[in-house]
């Protein structure tokens, strides 16, 4: 996938009824939702996380998850993990943060114990090597069209939608073809986008 | 010595377990951009310097994570469990798993809730909108980022991984199939040597 041109919004009804905004049921509601999230990302489970809580669930509107993961994104750890002690924090403090992070680390890290067991007799049967890149390549395509969707953010933004993508677009050439170091990018590129929000929002 | 290839057999003691605990503890706070952005320096520390871990076993780790469902930190999981099988049992790689898995979390989960309180707290502060809302653009272009850099490490080889990589991309952005169906088509194509 290229860069991000596209400035018409994929789904323009989905968010709009928003405002019946459900929410988590209970500590094991979110624990359960957390896993079945968890055991879906194959590489990586933010995608899923947008998939399930903003589009299915709809626990987050579109603009509060992109909020949520500009936050989780700039601090330290791993950025589903924040978003999940974010997100179960937000309806049940403490409780629901450690609930949410129980749900998505638990299964999974039995899992991936088991699959370190098993490793030597997979790694060298050609099928399941096969079946590994083709699922690598479909969680590429999955994290691009996640990308994608929420270009649709851009205009309720109080930039510019040209600002929006024009910084986009530079933060997309320094961090996959430049490989420019993360942190570099966030505070340079991301400091410029908050400084000119906050002079917008002013008026 | 030189890092043997393939079998490492440790004395670990609990000085060791400690110098890994505290070393996973300050990368933690450090991981900002997740825990794979430290992992150069983890391969420092557990290779390099105090072999305790093989180089095979390091990529498998990192690996095998991203293969797997959930969080792509699991692979610090599979470290500790690494380091703790080259120390001789099961009750150590468990050890391990529960050592580099702390370490790596807690100080992140403290200092990200504590935080994220603080912002949900504040959040009609004008500093606080302009923080989350001018980001919008950055986390869209990592994401961007993220999806160009693993299509080209995963689809090096052929276009086939580039098409199906592309054609699941648009299938996703545009309906509202569920996921896992198009990662077991993907699955299945690569299994049957298509792509």
């Amino acid at each position: 996938m290229t860069t991000a041109p596209h400035t018409s919004p994929g789904e323009p009804q989905a968010q709009a009824q928003a405002q019946a905004h459900p929410r988590p049921q209970s500590l094991s509601d979110l624990f359960i939702s957390f896993t079945l999230l968890a055991l879906q990302g194959f590489g990586g489970v933010l995608a899923v996380v947008q998939r399930e809580l903003v589009e299915r669930k709809r626990w987050l509107t579109q603009e509060e998850f992109i909020e949520d993961w500009a936050v989780a994104q700039i601090m330290p750890g791993p950025n589903v993990v924040n978003l999940s002690l974010m997100i179960g924090g937000r309806y049940f403090g403490l409780p629901g943060a450690l609930a949410a992070l129980g749900g998505l680390l638990a299964v999974p890290l039995l899992l991936v114990l088991g699959l370190a067991v098993l490793h030597d007799r997979f790694a060298d049967n050609p099928q399941v090597a096969g079946a590994l890149r083709g699922m690598a390549a479909v969680c590429a395509g999955l994290i691009a069209a996640t990308g994608l969707k929420l270009v649709a953010a851009f205009q309720r933004s109080p930039m510019p939608v040209l600002w929006c993508v024009a910084i986009s677009a530079t933060g997309f050439v320094l961090v996959a073809l430049l490989k420019c170091p993360l942190p570099w990018v966030l505070l340079g590129l991301g400091g410029l986008g908050c400084v000119l929000t906050w002079r917008r929002l002013q008026s | 010595m030189s890092p043997a290839p393939e079998t490492l057999q440790l004395v670990m003691g609990w000085p060791d377990w400690l110098n890994l605990f505290a070393h996973f503890l300050l990368l933690s706070i450090m991981s900002v951009g997740g825990a794979i952005s430290t992992s150069s320096e983890m391969h420092r520390f557990l290779v390099e310097q105090h072999h305790w871990l093989s180089q095979d076993q390091f990529n498998a780790a990192l690996a095998l994570a991203q293969a797997a469902p959930g969080p792509n930190v699991l692979f610090v999981a599979l470290m500790g469990w690494h380091v703790g099988m080259n120390a001789g049992s099961v009750g150590a790689a468990l050890f391990g798993v529960l050592v580099t898995m702390i370490g790596i979390m807690t100080p992140s989960t403290i200092i990200t809730y504590t935080a994220a309180r603080w912002g949900h707290r504040n959040r009609e502060l004008r500093a606080v909108r302009a923080f989350k809302q001018g980001m919008a653009p950055v986390v869209i272009a990592l994401l961007l980022s993220t999806a160009w850099i693993m299509a080209s490490s995963a689809g090096a080889a052929t276009p086939g991984l580039w098409l199906l990589a592309i054609a699941s991309g648009i299938v996703i952005w545009r309906t509202r199939l569920h996921l896992l169906w198009v990662l077991g088509a993907g699955a299945l194509l690569g299994a049957l040597g298509l792509v």
